[in-house]
């Protein structure tokens, strides 16, 4: 995967809170077996009417706004656990999502896919949703390695929390299964110890 | 030091802890399906790695199978290829797989308490949010993506970090005619569709004591619609009675070795939670969901809220968002609102359990017109079971359409959809726009209130019929 440090771009907002996955991706279109080309599909029953056209009032139809951040409501990927919605982000062209709150199992799939999860104080994305709409192409520079968000114009900068671990996985480029199977004397050392396991009766 | 039942399982499946990084915590079962595996098996075939225990996976067909005419080869020719590839990627790793046609086959939630795979004390996780439902038995049981179904298949680890401890204790007895489902509703309309996250909730208090195993599934599946990473309940005698006899379940002296151990699992007195919330169990009554995230429901006989009712401009805002896409009007009352769709089924309501109630207040009656009900059983076994107590005739005499096993309309994946604009009451888990295909409108109940709505074409309390 490609390494992040800092990404300066414009933005998309898209003020909305409880965005559930079923909206990022619906589910009838879940049926591809690789990770690309869910970017087509993106907000779909949003983007797109019933007979395909593009709808005109959604956010990512207007070419005004575009850019490689989304600024979106808080409750970010709730619902369904569809790695799909954070394929789709990427595979759309987005690399960072902000929010003031993600739900668990979307944060951890998209930083998997690094695509990085920015959570900011509610105050700071009002701001940075009133800073957008003033100027849709405002630059907004995310700076992983000081961990800070910031709107250079409009003299905004906040600081963000990220996990030691996965700031330096998405850094370096790494991925988790490496580390887990650098684990691997540990784990048969833990099975072979492991007392009161009744998960396998009857199976083997 | 005491500890909570969450903590002692936790602790018992740590692999390693080192300094920087996050949990390495074994997992016990790993259940599998079609939609969100073949990505991470492509990674293993990718890096040159084998499933590291194919006897800890366990895996389904659920989310793309028809659920009428099952035996005939799928239609929809990518639904098809997932199966297939589902098939196919079992046989090269070398895992067994309960598929379309196998005795056991059915939802991936459903099957693996009803075969006993689901045991106390374990760690469970499968590339699902609603995985949350295995708790229910006193294990940690959570949703994954596909990029974790890779690490787990390859390692039969997962690194997590480790989530805050909630305890919801709700304390009193639930009346006549409402049900766990309405308990969950009621919880989660409390606490919002975001205020578990971070959490993982242990179920606590006498409402949860007194609900048979069905209804802790019931609670533990929606834990997730309040955004927590999992729900779980300690188990006791109901636990255990369910249990024992089945298919992967210890026999004989094993069975009393393993209560013994699963009886020093619930949490120990004085332990401490991050957080605690009470709940009273006497003052719920059967709710409905009004709006588009399971958060936004009522008790039935209450009105919608009125925007001019909260203070805060999001929460107006989602409101109206909401009711414009459902069709509704603030201030409006659910009983007497008009449907044409009543879907029985989904990991939340699909057990024998469910049915046999539905079945009591739908004998000798029949649907109203303007209603097409379709009950889709959780598992084969499920279906079975249903035939053999004969309630297949009372739903058949009832006018219910009843299909073979599957997730179906909970999330329209095959071609089981509510069409556009349609209402639809339905016992499954979430009410997302589109949620049951596109333009449906759902509204979510308990098997009791899907029964009842049923015969009279409009919402309806149940306890007209009990």
């Amino acid at each position: 995967m490609k390494k992040i440090t800092i990404i300066s771009s414009t933005a998309v907002p898209l003020p909305i809170e409880n965005i559930d996955t079923d909206q990022i991706t619906p589910a009838r279109f879940l049926k591809g077996t690789t990770k690309e080309g869910f970017g087509e599909i993106l907000f779909h029953d949003w983007r797109f009417d019933h007979e395909g056209k593009p709808m005109k009032d959604f956010i990512l139809n207007d070419p005004k706004y575009k850019g490689k951040i989304l600024v979106a409501g808080k409750n970010f990927g709730c619902g369904s656990s569809r790695e799909h919605a954070a394929w789709s982000l990427k595979d759309y062209g987005f690399q960072v999502v902000v929010s003031s709150f993600f739900a668990d199992i979307f944060k951890s799939n998209a930083l998997n896919n690094f695509l990085l999860p920015v959570t900011v104080s509610e105050l700071f994305l009002q701001d940075l949703f009133y800073a957008i709409e003033e100027k849709s192409d405002v630059k907004i520079e995310i700076d992983l390695p000081n961990q800070h968000i910031r709107v250079p114009s409009h003299r905004m900068m906040e600081a963000f929390e990220i996990s030691t671990y996965k700031k330096m996985c998405l850094m370096e480029g790494f991925d988790d299964i490496g580390y887990l199977l650098s684990m691997q004397k540990k784990t048969k050392t833990f099975e072979l110890k492991r007392t009161n396991d009744y998960s396998l009766t009857g199976r083997l | 030091m005491p500890k909570t039942l969450f903590e002692k399982i936790w602790n018992e499946h740590l692999v390693a802890q080192e300094e920087g990084f996050p949990n390495v915590l074994f997992i016990d079962a790993h259940f599998i399906h079609e939609v969100t595996t073949p990505q991470a098996f492509d990674g293993l075939k990718q890096r040159g790695i084998s499933v590291h225990s194919p006897h800890r996976t366990w895996a389904t067909a659920d989310h793309n199978v028809p659920t009428i005419d099952q035996h005939l080869p799928i239609k929809d020719l990518l639904s098809r290829k997932q199966v297939e590839l589902l098939e196919k990627n079992c046989e090269d790793f070398g895992i067994e797989l309960f598929g379309l046609g196998h005795p056991w086959q059915g939802i991936v939630h459903v099957i693996g308490p009803e075969l006993g795979v689901t045991k106390p004390g374990m760690t469970i996780v499968c590339g699902d949010s609603h995985t949350s439902t295995h708790g229910a038995f006193g294990s940690i049981a959570f949703g994954i993506g596909t990029s974790e179904v890779e690490q787990v298949l390859a390692s039969q680890t997962i690194l997590q970090q480790k989530p805050k401890t909630m305890k919801i204790e709700i304390n009193g007895k639930l009346q006549k005619g409402v049900t766990a489902k309405d308990l969950i509703l009621y919880i989660i309309s409390k606490i919002s569709s975001h205020g578990g996250t971070g959490y993982f909730v242990e179920f606590a208090g006498e409402a949860i004591r007194n609900l048979s195993m069905e209804g802790r599934m019931t609670v533990c599946n929606m834990s997730i619609e309040m955004g927590a990473r999992g729900g779980m309940i300690a188990p006791d005698e109901t636990t255990y009675q369910y249990m024992k006899g089945r298919e992967f379940m210890p026999k004989g002296n094993e069975w009393h070795k393993a209560v013994a151990y699963w009886k020093t699992l619930p949490t120990d007195e004085g332990a401490e939670y991050d957080r605690v919330e009470l709940f009273d169990a006497t003052v719920i009554e059967p709710m409905i969901t009004y709006g588009t995230n399971p958060g936004m429901g009522v008790s039935i006989n209450e009105s919608i809220p009125r925007a001019s009712d909260y203070k805060s401009d999001s929460d107006k805002n989602q409101l109206i968002k909401s009711l414009n896409y459902m069709g509704l009007k603030d201030g409006q009352k659910m009983i007497g609102q008009k449907v044409d769709y009543v879907f029985f089924g989904s990991c939340t309501n699909s057990r024998i359990e469910d049915f046999r109630e539905a079945a009591k207040i739908l004998k000798g009656r029949t649907k109203a017109k303007n209603i097409t009900a379709i009950l889709v059983p959780g598992s084969t076994q499920v279906l079975k079971q249903a035939r053999k107590e004969g309630l297949d005739r009372v739903f058949e005499e009832a006018g219910f359409d009843l299909r073979s096993a599957g997730c179906s309309a909970c999330l329209g994946f095959n071609e089981d959809k509510i069409p556009r604009g349609k209402y639809c009451v339905s016992t499954s888990n979430r009410n997302f726009e589109g949620r049951q295909g596109p333009g449906a409108k759902t509204m979510l109940v308990s098997p009791l209130t899907a029964a009842a709505t049923a015969i009279t074409g409009v919402v309806t309390d149940p306890r007209e019929f009990i």
